[in-house]
């Protein structure tokens, strides 16, 4: 896990400060748990064939990693050090259970497609790597924000990887065909690579290349 | 203090207790709106083997739909909750116990020229877990209308595909009785075979081997299990 946590200044400010927003902008792009810490991988490949399950993904694991990391930063005075793993990871599963259930109750068609991948939550490792690297040591209205950053920097990639794979994949977006039928008739095919795992492995590579091509402050020595 | 063992045993029972109390609220509040999308996709599932694709015509699944429970000699059992039945759990448990009695679901609709079609419930297994689906047979009790499946987790692009039309139109037509008038069953298998021919099998999907002999399997196992009641009706 990447060492460049910012640590909150415990001193009033303005309703969201440089350094608050900061706080959302970094793990968006410079500090992105996908593309820079490459955590979240395995979901990233799993659910991203089609985007309408990928958003819903993206929603689960934003509300997961923003109410976990409120909740722990609530209680980081009072967990005790040697358990503090155990109560993060209680914290986190009652969450994703709930969404799990809440799924399954309202959006049935989408859970289905999600299958087991709303439980993997649980060992999103984006999630419990928020929770000890920031929630335990600083106050709820910066983990709030940081746990809002992560979150939507996770969401960002999976459904740029979810656009790319749906689209050459299947030719469609959102369910919607895109790619008229007189391509298909003049010999245009979807790319089948797109819909196995192995497909959003390279569309996260390509990412990860641009973002590093286009900055040049993260290239590894 | 922070540290002390009765603490640590403190926090964590109240951590747990709160935690057990919010999880079995939620289940039990949501449970009526989750079993309700079950049984709705249930029907759907019986409809969409008739041809009833509309979103909304499992409103009006007891007008469209009998259904019936069955035994292996072909008689109506009643007492039984034809939509309640757990086919997958049933056969699991007869797989252990083979006194135990398997009792099957069967959906007849009736269109308006009063001809019959018989929906049979299928359960089996694929490569990664369950597959189930519903097979509509027409009136002569040998001719397939169409075919439905639908999986648990079966490889995306592979095996996954026995839930596109692509793959369940080429049921249509096919024969459950060979030209002798034996069972055979629709086989998926393997080859270039004929759609338009009732007698030959249905093209599995190349990758989904193991799926593919799933659903063979299921179709085979499962049909016979009709076949005493629909031999009855043909009688009648």
């Amino acid at each position: 896990m990447s060492a460049v946590e910012t640590k909150v200044q415990e001193e009033k400010k303005p309703l969201l400060s440089k350094k608050d927003r900061k706080l959302i902008t970094d793990p968006l792009s410079d500090n992105n748990p996908i593309t820079i810490q490459v955590l979240g991988i395995c979901s990233a490949l799993a659910v991203t064939t089609q985007l309408k399950p990928t958003m819903v993904m993206a929603i689960s694991v934003l509300a997961v990693v923003v109410f976990s990391n409120v909740i722990i930063s609530f209680l980081r005075n009072l967990i005790p050090g040697r358990i503090r793993i155990i109560v993060q990871l209680t914290v986190i599963s009652v969450l994703v259970i709930l969404v799990d259930q809440v799924l399954k109750a309202f959006m049935y068609d989408v859970s289905k497609q999600l299958s087991v991948f709303v439980g993997l939550i649980i060992t999103n490792c984006i999630v419990m790597g928020r929770l000890e690297a920031f929630a335990m040591g600083n106050k709820p209205g910066p983990s709030l924000l940081d746990g809002l950053g992560n979150g939507l920097g996770y969401g960002v990639i999976i459904l740029m990887v979810a656009f790319a794979r749906e689209f050459f994949g299947s030719g469609k977006i959102f369910g919607y065909q895109v790619i008229p039928d007189a391509m298909y008739e003049m010999g245009y095919v979807n790319n089948g690579l797109m819909l196995i795992p192995a497909g959003a492995l390279f569309v996260i590579a390509v990412i990860i290349w641009i973002q590093r091509s286009l900055n040049k402050n993260l290239e590894e020595a | 203090m922070r540290n002390s063992n009765n603490y640590i045993i403190l926090f964590a029972v109240i951590v747990t207790v709160i935690s057990a109390i919010l999880l079995a609220s939620a289940a039990t509040l949501l449970k009526p709106m989750q079993d309700a999308n079950l049984l709705k996709e249930k029907q759907q599932n019986i409809l969409a083997a008739v041809g009833k694709t509309d979103e909304n015509d499992y409103k009006d699944f007891d007008k469209l739909i009998q259904a019936i429970v069955v035994d292996e000699n072909g008689e109506e059992v009643s007492g039984q909750m034809p939509l309640a039945i757990n086919l997958a759990y049933e056969k699991r448990v007869q797989a252990k116990d083979p006194k135990h009695k398997l009792y099957y679901p069967l959906y007849i609709y009736t269109n308006e020229a009063g001809e019959k079609t018989y929906i049979l419930q299928l359960a089996g297994t694929g490569l990664w877990g369950p597959i189930w689906g519903y097979l509509s047979l027409d009136q002569d009790g040998n001719t397939v209308k169409a075919a439905i499946f639908d999986h648990k987790g079966e490889t995306p692009g592979l095996g996954a595909e026995i839930n596109t039309p692509a793959f369940q139109n080429k049921f249509s037509n096919k024969k459950i009785f060979n030209a002798d008038g034996n069972f055979a069953s629709v086989k998926v298998q393997k080859g270039n075979y004929d759609v338009a021919d009732p007698y030959q099998p249905v093209d599995a999907i190349s990758g989904g081997t193991i799926t593919s002999n799933g659903v063979s399997q299921m179709l085979e196992s499962d049909i016979k299990f009709y076949l005493a009641y629909i031999q009855k009706q043909k009688n009648n």
